[in-house]
């Protein structure tokens, strides 16, 4: 089955994004699904029906045979597949992940930032520095798509001038 | 979207409680769930609904341009002068520690006050994006 119509296609991964984030609800990362619901069911469909608005919402037959993708998506996802042979039990308290620095946060939080949403604890106080740098990358974001987006139509008399 | 009537009021209603929900997960996100990012793209969203069902003219009288980008720069700038304020203040970069005289207490303050520039710049960000999106089709066609 294919959708060669985007305006479809924009609909189904803002619903995909919403289901997602149900599932982090239901795997108990209410953050990550506040995330989730509100910038990929939200904001990122608005700006895919404003671009659909900008180039059409049917995508042109392609030029070559599905092959070749296909190939790659097979070897990629076997790949991945294979890599998580060697992967911890999904939800094991022994994992590593869960004793490195994670017993310190759940353990001391409380009383060395003392409030209660751990995650907060962990991205603007312990991680701080992080996520100053992830705040920058936001801006940065925004720079390059003023910079691609933002240029004004020239009047013809300019351009020659150019030239 | 100009001529429909329950959209229009609909817009009108939501947006000052999605303004209202955006600071709410911005100021309690110590004690549930979000914080600056999330609160600065509820507080986007609110302007992006009033942009669709407006247009991009009456959402621009409220938030210019200028403004709006002005914000995604500030908000790096509150994020990292809290980060500055804290090393003048005896403390490392970001050490929020001796922002009060109870560590615990100046834990708190810092918190809110990087979340508070995470919350600007995200806002400002996405508004931005919104306004090129929607503003590039206009003129050049």
């Amino acid at each position: 089955m294919r959708i060669r119509n985007l305006f479809a296609v924009v609909m189904m991964a803002g619903i995909y994004s919403l289901l997602s984030a149900g599932l982090f609800t239901i795997m108990d990362a209410v953050d990550v699904a506040f995330t989730e619901a509100a910038v990929g069911a939200g904001i990122s469909t608005v700006l895919f029906l404003g671009a659909l608005a900008l180039v059409g919402h049917h995508e042109r037959k392609p030029g070559h045979t599905p092959l070749l993708p296909l190939i790659v998506v097979l070897v990629t996802g076997g790949a991945l597949v294979y890599g998580t042979m060697d992967m911890p039990p999904y939800g094991d308290p022994g994992n590593p992940v869960h004793h490195h620095v994670a017993d310190h946060y759940l353990e001391e939080s409380p009383h060395e930032i003392g409030i209660p949403n751990i995650v907060t604890a962990v991205l603007a106080s312990y991680r701080g520095y992080d996520t100053m740098g992830e705040t920058t990358v936001v801006f940065t974001a925004a720079v390059a798509v003023m910079l691609l987006l933002a240029r004004r139509p020239r009047r013809p008399e300019e351009e020659e001038d150019e030239a | 979207m100009r001529e429909q009537v329950i959209v229009r009021v609909g817009a009108k209603v939501l947006v000052p409680f999605i303004i209202l929900f955006g600071l709410y997960v911005h100021f309690h996100g110590d004690y549930s769930p979000g914080g600056g990012f999330q609160a600065g793209v509820i507080l986007a969203a609110a302007f992006v609904l009033y942009g669709l069902v407006y247009g991009l003219d009456a959402v621009q009288r409220v938030l210019p341009p200028a403004f709006v980008q002005a914000c995604a720069a500030l908000g790096v700038m509150v994020f990292a002068g809290v980060g500055v304020l804290t090393m003048f203040l005896g403390g490392n970069f970001l050490g929020y520690g001796v922002l009060a005289h109870d560590p615990e207490h100046g834990q708190h303050y810092g918190i809110i006050g990087v979340e508070a520039g995470v919350v600007i710049t995200v806002f400002g960000v996405m508004v931005s994006i919104f306004y090129l999106f929607a503003g590039r089709g206009r003129r050049s066609g």
